[in-house]
């Protein structure tokens, strides 16, 4: 690291990390929709990536309709995006559980390959629908400048708007999962499919609705995505492997394991990356994962109480 | 209010209950006794609807033999399991409320809490943290929160100490009284069993191969049933 300044390296430090920032806002939204889906039903889904995808075109679309066709709509598009995001990749979801998902439960080997098929299908169906070519949305003027903590530390305002809809959309699915009749089924659900359907929880709804949402999540994820980079077919699954990691090192079970994990990987993705070459900040990462999976294979945060 | 006709239950191929039938009154309380592996819990997995099962279930006048358990709570069985099953990591009131959801009810009924004040105590605590005997009441609370008609408990008194065993039953009893349903309970402990049952049938096998009336039941009779 030598060659800079204390105060440069503060500025890199703080600007590398406000881009981690970035990176750690989807990692989270998409590892929330991929753990409540996990804990919920034990299903890995491979396809979670495309739903990312999904809700980045359709953030597009809604941009693109703003700006050729109803340009006077550009400043507001994208909270309307962020809700037509979700409510597409819902929708997708929820018709993915009822008609593919359901019928291979306890089934995790082929529950994995269908999702990982139903991935390759979408990818497809993108590059057929939106060509292979990156898209990038028109973004409305307030989300352009940035914002000029210091002299040399430069904050964009998109990546301010990702971080406040990750901390809304994180907050909401915590009370929903921990303050709502709704979380009590889903968690009564996680912990004892057989027990909750004996209990008088109609389980199979739970597992839709649960689905769906966390599929609807990773659409915003998608919005929250094209503020900060462009769009291609392929471009949720370049994150699938990421969030699988932050998953894992997260504690599957555990809301706030979740968010610690996806704030640390991407950190030090984001601040090694600008020393290293972005491979090497990769692997550092992975191996000090893996190695602190070793002595903890719960995770960081495993739920304490007798089982 | 709750029968069965010809009911059948295999796990893959070996059927492990031959053709029970039997029917539950109204407001009674019918004790299923017998011996470790008789077929108690299957067969009390398949009144839920747990297990398939193949023959009749009938509750009143409804068929519940093709129906998913959550279904069979909405129409008023409820299910206390061998080993209680609570959700761990919910809070004692979270577990109650998810008996709730059968009616759709959103307050927890107080005779609950009146009926275990213990629960209310602790209602804010894990219920994986409770101890064996405050996990079973929980179990029975979050069984009564559906607000059923025949109440089911498998083996209630499993790994109980004796003085726990006696309140339990006076629960029971009190259970029947207030809210005027009918009890099945799967039994070992004859004691138990004869301080709260209307009926007493004894299982083997998977078959019933004794029946008799519980105020005036030859005690030595079923012991012997009891005994290796
Ligand atoms: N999952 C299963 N697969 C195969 N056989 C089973 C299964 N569960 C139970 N059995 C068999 O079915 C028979 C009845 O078991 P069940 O658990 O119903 O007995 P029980 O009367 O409840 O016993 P206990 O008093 O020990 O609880 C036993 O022979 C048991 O070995
Ligand atoms: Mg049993």
């Amino acid at each position: 690291m030598g060659g800079y300044t204390g105060e440069e390296l503060t500025a890199i430090f703080l600007m590398q990390g406000f881009s981690g920032l970035s990176l750690f806002c989807v990692f989270l939204l998409m590892a929330l929709g991929l753990a409540i889906i996990f804990g919920q039903m034990g299903v890995i889904n491979m396809a979670h990536g495309e739903f990312l995808t999904l809700g980045a075109y359709i953030t597009y679309l809604t941009s693109y309709l703003a700006s050729d066709v109803w340009p006077f709509l550009l400043d507001y598009y994208f909270p309307v995006a962020i809700i037509l995001a979700f409510l597409g990749t819902f929708i997708l979801g929820y018709l993915v559980e009822r008609f593919l998902i359901r019928f291979l439960y306890n089934r995790p080997l082929d529950t994995l390959l269908a999702t990982w098929g139903l991935g390759l299908i979408l990818q497809q169906i993108f590059r057929s629908v939106f060509g292979p070519r990156e898209k990038s949305v028109v973004m409305p003027d307030w989300l352009m400048g940035s914002y000029q903590a210091t002299d040399m530390v430069d904050i964009p305002l998109n990546g301010l708007m990702v971080v406040g809809i990750t901390i809304l959309l994180t907050i909401g699915v915590f009370i929903l999962l921990y303050k709502s009749r709704w979380g009590i089924k889903v968690r009564a659900t996680t912990q004892n499919r057989t027990m909750a359907n004996a209990a008088g929880i109609n389980t199979d709804r739970v597992d839709r609705l649960t689905f769906a949402l966390g599929c609807g999540i990773a659409g915003v994820a998608g919005a929250a995505f094209t503020t900060i980079a462009s769009t291609g077919p392929t471009t949720g699954s370049l994150y699938i492997v990421d969030t699988f990691l932050v998953v894992v090192f997260g504690g599957a079970a555990s809301l706030l394991g979740t968010v610690a994990s996806a704030f640390g990987i991407a950190q030090a993705q984001s601040i090694l990356s600008f020393f290293l070459s972005g491979s090497m900040a990769k692997v550092i990462t992975l191996m000090t994962v893996v190695i602190i999976l070793m002595f903890r294979p719960q995770g960081l945060f495993a739920s304490k109480v007798r089982r | 209010m709750l029968s069965t006709n010809d009911l059948r239950v295999s796990y893959g191929m070996s059927e492990v209950i031959h053709g029970v039938s039997l029917n539950v009154g109204e407001n009674e309380t019918l004790t299923i006794m017998g011996r470790n592996g008789m077929g108690k819990t299957t067969l009390f997995k398949s009144l839920i609807g747990v297990l398939p099962s193949q023959g009749r279930i009938t509750l009143g006048d409804e068929d519940l033999s093709s129906t998913q358990p959550y279904q069979r709570v909405q129409k008023g069985i409820a299910y206390v399991p061998q080993g209680r099953l609570v959700f761990p990591t919910l809070t004692v009131e979270e577990n109650i409320a998810t008996g709730l959801e059968a009616t759709g009810a959103k307050k927890i009924p107080t005779d609950i809490y009146d009926l275990f004040p213990v629960l209310h105590d602790m209602r804010h605590r894990k219920a994986g943290n409770l101890s064996g005997g405050q996990q079973q009441q929980l179990a029975i609370g979050r069984a009564l929160a559906a607000d059923p008609k025949v109440l089911l408990l498998d083996e209630p008194t499993e790994g109980i100490q004796p003085s726990i065993i006696k309140q339990l039953a006076k629960n029971l009893n009190e259970i029947k009284q207030m809210r005027k349903i009918s009890i099945v309970v799967s039994e070992q402990v004859l004691s138990f069993a004869m301080a709260v049952a209307d009926r007493v049938m004894v299982i083997e096998k998977g078959a019933i191969v004794h029946e008799e009336d519980g105020k005036t039941a030859n005690q030595e009779e079923i012991a012997r049933y009891l005994a290796v």
